[in-house]
């Protein structure tokens, strides 16, 4: 064990000592197409990095031990999942440190690491280090150090999977031979964590390049386009992409015979960029830190531009741009509404009806804060700007019964059932 | 062909059979007490004989109980709501909305003008199983409770968000003697309101209303409460029990073989597999050792055949049962009654009292104390001695069984005790709030449910194999994941001791937030009723890793403390007071109800007059109907900073008029941007300070049923502006407050940031009007005024920036000036309390937790117990340098928390009390750490949980417990 270093506030740090005796690091699960690129990522950086597979309402029962429960949802599974594995004896926890995001912002997730924090000490593991993943400089570790190739990394990571996961979505329900687009996913994730270790892959050539093949590759697959009910997932994020947070929504959706469309991570990034742009419009401030976040949006945004070109070139539906998306809640929430999904999440509601995916599943933690605002409050001006939005709210918590939850969406459903006999009908 | 449909609901089945013209040829209806499978596949022997000879029959099935069957057995599924649209659109074509409300759902469906529906969420109260628990609750059958409804004569306010909620409310009322026709006629309009504002959600409820479900077709009272509510006349139509049925009938296409469903059914498992904790004892064996070695607890016992000496008697009235122990001199037990409390506790005790002395004739009662939430009106009512607040209660008579106890955790029929003791005395009190179940009725409840009595249901857990893992939630939760185990396989048994877990899980984990025992620390005495159900015990000690000790008297405990602690106040020379035989022959006792005057409160007070004349007045937040004097405000911070609000009154202008809804940050923030307005030219108007009323009419366009009640509260008062002809609303939103250098960051939690979004977003009558709500910077005064005109140049296009410089000038000055006014105000408190010896509390909240409808006068009650009130923001800004927290200190008004709490640690004529509203999300950090700050210096923390009912009885448990704690109390 190396030895306990700890910051002026008393935090324990990630030391260079630790990554020397190869430390394990464990990461908790959000998307798993995204978060297996990433953190092959780290891997090739040296990291022991695990990221954590494992489910089951256990997690949620440890989640609840360690953290307030009125905490929301995806802090109880996120800090769960990571105590539930040091308490597996798989690790020797002499040896591991804790890997998380960390936001900022007005909304209560910017505290996970704090309460995992809180949690370890409480469960006895407070010598392991907790690593803060942000890109805003918020915690430092002198073991730890995020180098600009591994941020060009990440964010081709992030391309990588919001493009794998719309081809995956819009391909799977259609496929002849069940399988062959999840052999893909699979196929790509390997490839890709190979060539970016081969130090290739993310530069917007390279890019350009492989998202290309990946888009020819899944037109390949034999579809048979039957009209089927297309279902949007929207919502707070962990709640929207962990299948552990939404009780295998995605999975459940499918086998209820529907083409699921959760718009991609790369949104969220960009929305959480712009934030800043949007502070200073609204409120003044420091013109030398708006340009250079503002030249850090504008290269996401040249990099949303390559997913879509892709998709249209091999025939898919393109993902909806950021810029189209705060196009369409101009007039129904402001832009100043940022913290957790803010008005991103409105957007995307708006943006999958116009694309036609008029029936939504809006997933909240129970109690979720911005969700009042953006989720639940914004659903009665979109059903007056368009009829056909067909929107189910569903909360999810350590306590509400997948029966019930599955019940509402079966309701949502039977109208989106009816109105495709409808449109069939025309 | 005829069509058959199958509804299988959370407590009944229904079943009908239709023919090619949509008659009825057949239906049936039954209860099923959770054998979901055994009786659909009766059901399904039945349907078949009712089928015509030689007609084909198409079957589908509906009902939330019925999805996982239905699959199983290849018979289609129909969504119940959607059902239910069909069968209305079949049968009544011209309806516009039906509602529907069934065992634990809750649905309105619109179907004319843009088809919409609606079900209950997460919080699900208002419902057919709600109504029973309260029928339970008054101790009369359901049947009755529409007769007791038609005779009533006011409406008591009572929560019905969820069933704990109202019992909370509901007991009270009880046992202060509130008539049950009134309490009926009240649980009836709590349904109602609760599925208006729950459910329809800024649609309004119009045209030709339809009432279906069970609760709607057998209680008519209930459909008068929608009436009159609505102001409509709704139908309730024949056949109204089998609305999704017929549905599910409509919709049925496919046909299936009869006998093989059946046999499916059978044989259905469900997954077959569940969620399970290892059982509670192994073998017999163990359970036996258990029990000798909770034998020892005893208490010594006596009689009082032929006893002479003196006797103190002890009563608890409790919530649901009441208590009465008889003791001698030295403690020991000489007689003990244990009660159900059928609603009202006064001729329970009043038996209690006559049996003593019938027993025992000539006795000679030395002294006699009462505790619990009946504590008052017995000690009227009997004259007894003293009354002792139940904590204090609890801790003597757990110092009976184990004298140097650190933890006591009792468990009674409505709540949950703990208090750890540090000393000798409480040092730390948890009580359980407003959404934890997992209480002695909510066993009974289940029990019941399912057929047993509580006592045969607790006993049939101990030896269960597989406890179902049922997590620590609400009932209404519980009731769908009992009913899925079952599905899955889950034996009567597992599922008893899973419940029985569950308890154990929601005390420690809910109520009290342990991890590990040794928070505990290693003594700890358990008791209350629902500790004698030894599944709860073993669950309690196997979780927490710890042998406890559990008096035979468990049940008793309070009653006994009450007894003991009599015998030690009674001083001597001191005569009791507690009614003769005599008096109690001929005691009376007369119920009057009656709305206090005195101010805006308009408190329901319940007047109860005794046989000798004397009076007892319950359900007062103050004094003043008792003494008639108004109370005495000079100690009180919040009545001062209403007085001062209220002084911001509208000056006539040239813009007009502008309205300005008086809630969440406008609490603090008024008088900011009246000055800024009024500078502008517009007259100001500002919303009254909330009421019932107030809130009533703006529910219907509150879209998020389980968001705080601050927020909800601004539907009312933005609906009080446009009804008073507000043609312009200034409602602007702010991710940042202003920056008090007391945190890392300065924001808003996103509810007070973005609620203006939401009402612009979900308040029809704003449309045809100049509503504000843009994105405004007050933390950036430079920015400011340049910024805010642009935005207001969008609806007002003749401001000059000039102008706005100048308003700007004169309303941050005016906030500077109303914020120090407070401060010198609070400061003054405090040097005045110093100088009276009074002790302080400062009650720390958000600003809005100044409104009287939100924190329901608990100010006033604190200053009733001779204790001066203050806010966290007096003494925020005392503390010289940021305080260290172990989270992200982000918040501007939870940085002022931190920032308190850690001056009140260093005060020690302090202590901190502090109001978190239910359903606010950012104090469940908050409090965590508050908690933290105050324990770091040994000093207690209290917290109370305030929504939109509050019961004020438990708030007083907590202040008088604190107040008993640190000697402050003077009553």
């Amino acid at each position: 064990m190396a030895k306990l270093v700890y910051d002026e506030t008393g935090r324990l740090i990630f030391t260079k000592e630790m990554k020397k005796e190869n430390y394990t690091i464990l990461i908790p699960m959000m998307a798993k197409i995204h978060f297996e690129i990433m953190k092959n990522v780290f891997v090739h950086y040296g990291y022991n990095c695990i990221l954590l597979e494992t489910e089951g309402p256990e997690i949620a029962q440890v989640g609840l031990k360690y953290v307030h429960n009125d905490t929301c949802y995806p802090a109880l599974l996120v800090i769960g999942q990571l105590i539930h594995a040091l308490q597996s004896g798989k690790y020797d926890t002499n040896k591991t440190a804790l890997m998380i995001t960390q936001t900022g912002g007005g909304c209560r997730a910017s505290n996970y690491i704090h309460l995992l924090r809180k949690a370890l000490v409480k469960a006895g593991y407070d010598n392991v280090p907790v690593i803060s993943l942000n890109l805003s400089g918020l915690e430092k570790n002198s073991g730890f150090t995020m180098t600009v190739p591994m941020v060009r990394r990440i964010s081709a990571g992030l391309i990588y999977g919001d493009m794998i996961m719309a081809l995956d979505n819009q391909t799977k329900p259609y496929e002849v031979n069940k399988g062959e687009s999840h052999a893909l996913v699979k196929k790509w994730i390997k490839k890709l964590t190979d060539v970016m270790a081969d130090g290739h892959g993310f530069t917007k050539n390279e890019l350009a390049a492989n998202l290309d093949e990946i888009a020819k590759d899944f037109a390949a697959v034999k579809v048979e386009r039957t009209p089927k009910i297309k279902v949007g997932i929207v919502g707070e994020i962990y709640v929207k992409y962990s299948s552990l947070g939404n009780n295998n929504l995605e999975e459940f959706l499918y086998e209820q015979g529907c083409e699921v469309n959760l718009p991609g991570i790369l949104g969220f990034a960009l929305f959480k960029a712009d934030n800043r742009l949007e502070d200073y419009k609204l409120y003044g401030g420091s013109k030398v830190k708006y340009i250079v976040v503002k030249k850090f949006f504008d290269y996401l945004s040249s990099l949303e531009a390559l997913i879509i070109e892709s998709q249209k070139k091999y025939g898919f539906r393109p993902n909806g741009t950021y810029a189209h998306t705060k196009s369409l809640v101009k007039g129904m929430v402001g832009y100043g509404s940022k913290m957790g999904e803010g008005w991103l999440l409105t957007g995307e509601m708006l943006e999958l009806i116009e694309s036609g995916f008029e029936n939504i599943v809006c997933t909240q933690p129970f109690g979720c804060l911005p969700n009042h605002i953006n989720g639940k409050g914004m659903i009665r001006p979109i059903k007056m700007a368009d009829q056909r939005a067909n929107i189910v709210a569903i909360d999810y918590d350590p306590g509400a019964p997948k029966v019930n939850q599955e019940n509402r969406i079966k309701l949502m459903l039977a109208v989106a059932k009816e109105q495709l006999a409808k449109k069939s009908e025309e | 062909m005829v069509r058959i449909g199958l509804d299988i609901g959370s407590t009944t089945v229904k079943c009908v059979i239709i023919d090619e013209k949509n008659n009825i040829l057949y239906k049936t209806y039954e209860r099923h007490y959770s054998q979901i499978t055994s009786k659909i596949s009766e059901l399904l022997k039945t349907v078949v004989k009712h089928i015509p000879e030689g007609e084909k029959a198409a079957i589908a099935m509906s009902g939330s109980a019925g999805m996982g069957v239905a699959d199983a057995c290849g018979i289609d599924f129909i969504q119940e709501v959607y059902a239910t649209r069909v069968a209305a659109n079949t049968f009544i074509p011209n309806t516009d909305v039906v509602i529907e409300l069934g065992g634990e759902d809750a649905k309105i469906l619109f179907l004319s003008g843009g088809m919409e529906v609606r079900m209950n969420g997460s919080c699900a109260g208002g419902t057919g199983a709600f109504i029973d628990q309260m029928a339970t609750l008054l101790n009369v059958p359901i049947e009755d409770l529409n007769g007791l409804a038609e005779k009533h004569e006011k409406i008591y306010t009572i929560a019905s968000r969820c069933g704990v909620f109202a019992k909370t409310d509901i007991q009270p009322l009880l046992n202060q003697g509130a008539k049950k026709e009134d309490v009926a006629a009240s649980i009836f309009m709590a349904v109602v309101n609760q599925t208006i504002a729950g459910l329809a959600q800024g649609r309004e409820i119009k045209g030709q209303i339809v009432y279906l479900g069970g609760p709607l077709t057998f209680i008519p009272q209930l459909r008068a409460g929608f009436d009159k509510a609505l102001k409509t006349t709704g139908i309730c139509p024949e056949n109204s029990l089998y609305y999704v049925a017929a549905g599910a009938a409509l919709c049925a296409e496919k046909t299936v073989d009869f006998a093989d469903a059946e046999s499916k059914i059978e044989h259905y498992k469900g997954s077959g597999n569940f969620a399970f904790n290892k059982p509670l004892f192994r073998n017999e064996q163990e359970l036996e050792e258990f029990r000798k070695r909770h034998d020892k607890a005893k208490v010594e016992k006596g009689t009082l055949d032929g006893f002479k000496g003196k006797a103190f008697i002890g009563i608890d009235a409790g919530s649901t049962t009441v208590k009465g122990v008889v003791t001698d001199e030295k403690g020991t037990l000489l007689y003990s009654e244990y009660m159900s409390n059928s609603g009202n506790p006064v001729p329970i005790v009043r038996q209690f009292l006559t049996n003593v002395y019938e027993k025992c004739p000539g006795i000679k009662i030395a002294g006699s104390a009462v505790t619990g939430y009946g504590e008052e009106i017995i000690k009227n009512a009997f004259g007894a001695d003293i009354g002792v607040v139940e904590t204090i209660a609890h801790m003597t008579a757990a110092k009976r069984f184990m004298p140097d106890v650190e933890f006591i955790i009792d468990i009674g029929g409505q709540d949950i005790k703990c208090f750890k003791i540090r000393n000798g005395t409480i040092d730390n009190i948890f009580l359980n709030e407003a959404c934890s179940s997992g209480c002695g009725s909510f066993l009974q409840t289940f029990a019941n449910a399912l057929g047993y009595s509580a006592e045969e249901f607790s006993k049939i857990g101990l030896l269960a194999k597989q406890p179902v893992d049922l997590g620590s939630r609400c009932t209404v939760f519980m009731n769908s994941s009992v009913k899925q185990a079952q599905k899955d396989g889950a034996t009567i048994e597992d599922i008893s001791s899973g419940l029985c877990l569950s308890v154990v899980k929601n005390a420690l984990y809910k109520v009290i937030r342990v991890s590990s025992p040794r928070e505990l620390g290693r003594k700890i005495v358990v008791q209350g009723g629902t500790f004698l159900n030894d599944a709860v015990l073993r669950a309690f000690e196997q979780e927490m890793g710890v042998d406890v000790i559990r008096p035979d008297i468990s049940g008793l405990m309070g009653a006994y403390g009450a007894a003991l602690y009599a015998k030690e106040k009674m001083t001597a020379g001191r005569e009791s007071t507690l009614l003769s035989l005599e008096k109690l022959k001929n005691f009376k006792h007369e119920i009057k109800a009656v709305n206090c005057g005195g101010c805006s409160n308009n408190c329901r007070l319940t007047v109860n007059t005794f046989s000798d004349g004397r009076r007892f007045i319950a359900g007062n937040r103050c004094e003043k109907p008792v003494t008639k004097k108004a109370p005495d405000d000079s100690f009180n911070i919040y009545q001062y900073k209403l007085k001062l609000l209220g002084e911001y009154q509208p000056v006539e202008g040239k813009r007009g008029k502008i309205g300005i809804p008086m809630g969440l940050n406008m609490y603090e923030l008024l008088p900011f941007w009246h000055k800024f307005l009024t500078k502008l030219g517009f007259e100001v108007v500002v919303s009254p300070l909330s009421n019932r009323k107030l809130y009533l009419h703006g529910q219907q366009t509150i879209p998020s049923d389980t968001v705080c009640f601050p927020a909800k509260l601004i539907h009312g008062h933005i609906q009080w502006l446009l009804d008073n002809g507000i043609k312009q609303i200034f409602y602007p939103c702010m991710s940042y407050n202003f920056d008090e250098k007391l945190g890392d960051n300065h924001y808003n939690c996103p509810v007070v940031a973005y609620y203006p979004e939401v009402i612009h977003a979900n308040v029809r009558g704003i449309e045809g009007i100049k509503f504000f709500h843009e994105f405004v910077g007050i933390h950036r005064p430079k920015d400011f005024p340049k910024k805010i005109h642009a935005e207001l140049l969008k609806y007002f296009d003749d401001i000059t920036l000039k102008e706005v410089k100048e308003a700007s000038k004169a309303a941050y000055a005016e906030y500077d000036k109303y914020i120090n006014k407070i401060r010198d105000y609070g400061n003054d408190i405090i040097k005045r309390a110093q100088q009276e010896g009074k002790e302080i509390i400062v009650l720390a909240g958000r600003p809005y937790h100044a409104d009287p409808e939100i924190n329901h006068g608990i100010d006033k009650l604190i200053t009733g117990f001779g204790v001066a009130v203050v806010s966290e923001d007096i003494v925020s800004n005392k503390e010289a340098a940021k305080v260290k927290t172990s989270v992200l200190n982000q918040w501007t008004y939870h940085s002022r928390m931190y920032a308190a709490a850690e001056y009140v640690s260093h005060h020690k004529d302090m202590n901190l009390v502090q109001l978190v509203s239910f359903g606010c999300g950012v104090d469940a950090i908050t409090t965590d750490e508050v908690r933290a700050i105050l324990e770091r210096y040994g000093r207690i923390y209290t917290q109370i949980k305030i929504d939109e009912i509050t019961n004020l009885g438990a708030v007083k448990i907590r202040l008088r417990s604190l107040l008993a704690t640190t000697g402050g109390e003077k009553q």
